[in-house]
């Protein structure tokens, strides 16, 4: 909307303003398609999607504010990594004139005897009218000139023209680039051309030393240079096509699965791994692709498969190939890769393709057996010692160090679920809480670093250390999202919470916590992997418990930790387990210790919250936690317990029964963890409490008799609240 | 279980003989090149040939060839040629290539895909033609890639070096997969914004030779072909035992405690030049030099004991005696360094355009 005072913003034809109207309807104008390209230089592929919605955004707003196209018109945009497009249907090619009322001088101001006084002349000439067309209205303050003013609108070309510019330098880019002298526009990467056309027009745009045409270009090496020409917008997909270029993105993510499935198809009982992040980075790193199969010898699969996907995934952007049953899940790595290529070769090229891909994918596959082979000559055992000189954090000392303080940890919090009834093989997890951390000298962690934990695991396997410690080594960093698993034993487990536990002490001890959106040494990743495997696995530790044990005697850096957890613990319940957040507050104001427990009182809640009862039980609990409290602001108190012979309406000695009664049930089901069980059962209180709250009114004159009835209260409050506050529970409607 | 396996034609490389299928696991060994079969049925570029025709292609397009420099280097950007020259406002075009040490990537000669000491073509163009990108490929088909016979792919690669305060964005160009060349738009250089910008495309010379001639070793690169004989000289023949003894000496050998001293005693020398123009004071001694002081001052050699500084730290972290806490120290101590040249450098050349102004208006 354009903010200037008195002028009229973009209108539906529904409005009805009397101040101004469009001299000329919408639907009168002529209306013509948009078309805007602009060429670059490969733009990075995790940038492309981001800007390709941003530049939509940014041209169809435009478009409105500007008063061209309707509001909520639709637009297709297009997006190659040398290219980014828009295109709408239905743009005027002139802003509609806006009429205006305008109020000018004072009838006595404006006319001396009769005639025209400079004031009234001045005023003619800013509405743009003849001064005989002004005409006299009369509001609160008296008689005043007022003229209709009409403003011209402009052509859209010159508009367009005018404010694309700027649209284009306000797309976010995560890394900018200079490239002109002077340095006059940053941009991602050099701008090569622009397209800007409306209908067979073009409009004339300038960015980054360019003015738009009608002229694109096709794909670098099967096109070349060679201009392609558009008569008009709506040619521009299938321009495109002829120069190799498949401009829709989702055309294009499809074709890259189909080319996949068919390569695959071409030897019986492959399949490739499904893998949707790399499908997206191929889709915009290519135009025009196509996929080949390629092998490799047999001998690599002795490889890990860890480090064979790795290399094929992270470092040629290969898909996996695995044969076995898609059904069982066992799928078993095969000698194979799919590349995605950005050209369209015959037979003969693609065996060049081919056969150079697997000449590099055997190279690293040497490599990476070179450092196999190589780490193995000094065994994680030797290698403790070299933990001495890499530093975990400059005031936290060396990982030998992490290393102790995490081996300790893990004693410390066996000690504490022992008698659990959890079995843990403590031996293996002291020696995994060792070696956890070895693996970062070996010269296959320096190249793979994402690997690290994992082939630390691997290593051990191979040097016959104790399979539940080799697991727990391999799972350490595990879960490192919200969606990743968490570590598939209780050695690994409690090590994964040992040594993050031990991080996050470490750096709130230095006072590193995270603050607002920075998080550098990723605390909360942590934490929320701490809440996780709590969460999922049969750890019986409380999250107080972790913090004290990872602390030591600091209680005030203990409680930090632990607000911290509840914070992550609420985060847990809300986003992985999709929790209200009512629900989640009323469970978290109980306790926010045992995350299992949490998780469980959370379901039960959500499971009862939709019947009337419990929502009849929970506003009435409400109501008496705010009597409660009011009667403490007004000083007055409760007595110490309820005194039945004190009951004198029936309804609250029918609460008082009811309630004695239900309270001993619902302390053993609550005890049992049956929590949807026990909140059942105090939904049933419901005709007892809708009783009471009609005849008995707590606020009672008699001092004894009120002290008696925010005594009863507070016993039912007490009673049944230990699941949850259903006072933060918000009752629809 | 068949598919077409490596691409080995013995024959006159009809498209026809492409289709032969080999068992994967027994793919036969082979020694033809098919690469240069299919461009022109020619043998493919030996190692020199590759250097050749690649300078040729550049010094055609403007380029000044420059020989390599004559100190130990990591990579052909911190030679004075690129990391100097993209300073300031005047306009360069030269190539050169340029052998890069670097220690802790040595493999005593044992792993085919690894050197201490590699070779790049280093091309910079101040400021970077539109056509840039272009030119780039078709010295690709100089070479005898045919691109319509490939896949290349410009894949998103920041380059950074934080001890010369420099940076630039770009692409690695990916041939079939494999990485030939780092392509920069330098933005940045001793914490000085360029303006205009650079160009630099750096050519990895061992992965294409290796590339174009189809071998699975960088050893086995033929260097040159003896014209009487037909004898090949291998890349092997040449560096091998250069590999294999500096490694030796990066990791094994070195005396630590003299590379310290050594490091030191360049790292003193180099500051003390710095300090004679005016390092603490943003060289504004330069201003009060006379002329013939002004462009004799040897900033340059202020900038070879920054290198010596830089070479001295890589062998010490090949060695293994800079631990992580030093590092960042020793790290920082270099980089006052690197960044005190390309700031002294950067001064002395205004300083001097400000001299040649004045005289300009005094005749």
């Amino acid at each position: 909307m354009n903010g200037a005072p008195g002028f009229c913003g973009w209108l539906r034809e529904s409005d009805s303003d009397t101040r101004c109207a469009f001299v000329a309807g919408f639907e009168l104008r002529t209306m013509a398609d948009f078309l805007f390209e602009i060429g670059l230089e490969e733009v990075p592929a995790r940038m492309i999607a981001g800007a390709q919605a941003e530049l939509e955004q940014r041209v169809v707003k435009m478009l409105e504010r500007e008063r061209l196209v309707q509001s909520g018109a639709v637009a297709k945009s297009f997006a190659t990594p040398r290219r980014l497009a828009v295109w709408l249907k239905g743009v005027a090619e002139q802003q509609e004139d806006v009429a205006e009322e305008l109020v000018g001088p004072s009838v006595k101001v404006a006319y001396k005897d009769g005639v025209a006084t400079p004031a009234a002349v001045a005023f003619a000439k800013k509405a743009g009218v003849q001064v005989g067309a002004l005409k006299t209205i009369t509001n609160a303050k008296g008689e005043y000139l007022a003229a209709t003013s009409v403003k011209a609108g402009r052509g859209a070309a010159e508009v367009i023209a005018a404010e694309m510019p700027k649209e284009l330098a306000g797309i976010y880019w995560a890394k900018n680039m200079y490239w002109r002298a002077g340095r006059p526009e940053r941009f991602v990467r050099p701008v090569r051309w622009m397209v800007a056309m409306l209908g067979e027009k073009t409009v004339p745009v300038e960015f980054g030393g360019y003015v738009a045409g009608s002229v694109t270009y096709g794909h670098r090496v099967l096109f070349g240079e060679q201009a392609i020409v558009l008569k008009a917008p709506g040619e521009y997909e299938d321009a495109l096509l002829g120069g190799f270029v498949v401009a829709d993105v989702e055309v294009r993510r499809q074709r890259i699965r189909k080319a996949l499935d068919h390569v695959t198809r071409t030897v019986p009982g492959l399949r490739w791994r499904e893998d949707h992040e790399l499908v997206d980075k191929l889709t915009q790193l290519t135009e025009w692709p196509t996929a080949l199969l390629g092998g490799f010898e047999k001998e690599y699969l002795a490889l890990p498969e860890e480090v064979l996907v790795t290399v094929m995934r992270d470092h040629q952007n290969y898909f996996a190939v695995e044969t076995g049953s898609p059904k069982t899940g066992d799928g078993k790595l095969a000698p194979y890769f799919l590349a995605v290529l950005n050209t369209e070769a015959d037979e003969a090229g693609v065996a060049v393709i081919r056969h150079g891909n697997e000449r590099v994918l055997r190279a690293r596959f040497n490599d990476a057996r070179f450092f196999w082979e190589f780490d193995q000559r000094v065994p994680l055992i030797e290698r403790v010692a070299l933990l001495e000189h890499v530093t975990f954090q400059k005031d936290l000392g060396s990982y030998a160090a992490k290393a102790e303080r995490v081996r300790e940890l893990c004693k410390r919090l066996v000690g504490k679920i022992e008698g659990r009834g959890f079995a843990v093989d403590t031996n293996a997890l002291l020696d995994a809480a060792s070696l956890a951390k070895t693996d970062l000298t070996t010269e296959l962690v320096k190249e793979f670093t994402e690997l690290q934990g994992e082939v630390g695991g691997l290593y051990a396997r191979a040097q016959g250390i104790r399979p539940a410690a080799c697991d727990a080594i391999y799972d350490q960093y595990r879960p490192v999202s919200m969606e990743d698993r968490i570590p598939r034993t209780a050695e690994g487990q409690l090590l994964a919470i040992a040594d993050k536990a031990d991080t996050i002490a470490g750096m709130f001890g230095l006072g590193l916590e995270p603050t607002g959106s920075k998080d550098p040494f990723a605390l909360r990743r942590a934490a929320n992997g701490i809440v996780k495997i709590l969460g999922e696995s049969s750890v019986e530790l409380g999250l107080g418990e972790i913090s004290r044990a990872a602390v030591g005697g600091d209680e005030e850096l203990v409680r930090k930790i632990e607000v911290f957890f509840a914070e992550r613990l609420e985060f847990y319940l809300r986003e992985a387990k999709g929790q209200a957040y009512d629900v989640v507050k009323a469970v978290l104001a109980i306790e926010a210790n045992d995350v299992r427990d949490a998780v469980a009182r959370a379901e039960a809640v959500t499971a009862v919250r939709g019947s009337e009862d419990f929502a009849a039980v929970s506003s009435a609990f409400k109501r008496m936690k705010n009597i409660l409290a009011q009667a403490r602001e007004k000083g007055i108190a409760a007595s110490a317990r309820v005194d039945i012979a004190l009951l004198t309406e029936p309804a609250e000695k029918a609460l008082a029964e009811k309630s004695a009664e239900l309270a001993a049930k619902v302390k053993w089901l609550r005890a049992e963890k049956s929590y949807k069980a026990a909140l059942e059962e105090i939904a049933t209180l419901r005709p007892q409490v809708d009783a009471f709250f009609e005849a008995v009114m707590v606020m009672a004159p008699d001092e004894a008799v009120r002290a008696n009835r925010l005594a009863l209260l507070e016993k039912v409050l007490g009673d049944f609240s230990g699941i949850a506050d259903f006072s933060e529970i918000v009752i629809a409607g | 279980m068949f598919l077409l396996g490596r691409c080995c034609v013995t024959g006159n490389g009809a498209v026809g003989n492409w289709a032969i299928a080999f068992r994967i696991g027994e793919l036969p060994f082979c020694e033809e090149r098919c690469m240069t079969e299919r461009a022109g049925k020619k043998r493919a570029l030996t190692f020199q040939e590759l250097l050749f025709t690649l300078q040729r292609f550049w010094a055609d397009r403007g380029c000044v060839l420059q020989q390599p420099y004559d100190v130990e280097v990591g990579a052909g950007t911190m030679s004075p040629d690129t990391f100097l020259r993209v300073l300031g406002p005047k306009p360069v075009r030269i190539a050169y290539a340029q052998p890069s040490r670097r220690p802790a990537d040595g493999r005593y000669g044992e792993n085919p895909n690894r050197l201490f000491r590699h070779t790049q073509l280093q091309v910079i163009l101040k400021p970077p033609p539109v056509r840039i990108q272009e030119m780039y490929l078709e010295s690709l088909v100089a070479i005898g890639i045919d691109l319509k016979e490939h896949d290349i792919k410009f894949e998103e690669d920041n380059w950074e070096w934080p001890v010369g305060g420099a940076w630039g964005v770009g692409w690695q160009v990916m041939l079939d997969g494999l990485e030939i060349t780092q392509f920069t738009y330098f933005q940045q250089c001793g914490g000085m914004d360029l303006d205009p910008i650079c160009g630099e495309i750096t050519y990895g010379l061992e992965r294409i030779a290796g590339f174009l001639q189809d071998v699975d070793s960088i050893y086995d690169i033929v260097w040159a072909v003896e014209p009487d004989t037909g004898r090949k000289v291998t890349y092997g023949e040449m560096r091998l035992a250069e590999e294999e003894q500096f490694s030796a000496y990066s990791f094994d050998y070195a005396d630590v405690g003299k590379l310290w001293e050594h490091l030191n005693l360049y790292e003193s020398e180099c500051k003390a030049l710095l300090e004679k123009a005016g390092f603490r004071d943003d060289f504004k001694d330069f201003a009060k030099m006379d002329e013939l002081t002004l462009k004799r001052f040897p900033v340059l050699g202020a900038y070879e004991l920054a290198l010596k500084c830089s070479h001295m730290f890589n062998l010490l972290d090949a060695r293994g005696a800079i631990s992580v806490t030093e590092r960042v120290g020793v790290m920082a101590r270099i980089r006052t360094l690197v960044v005190g040249v390309a700031k002294a450098y950067a001064a002395q050349g205004e300083a001097l355009t400000a001299s040649a102004e004045k005289d300009v208006v005094a005749g």
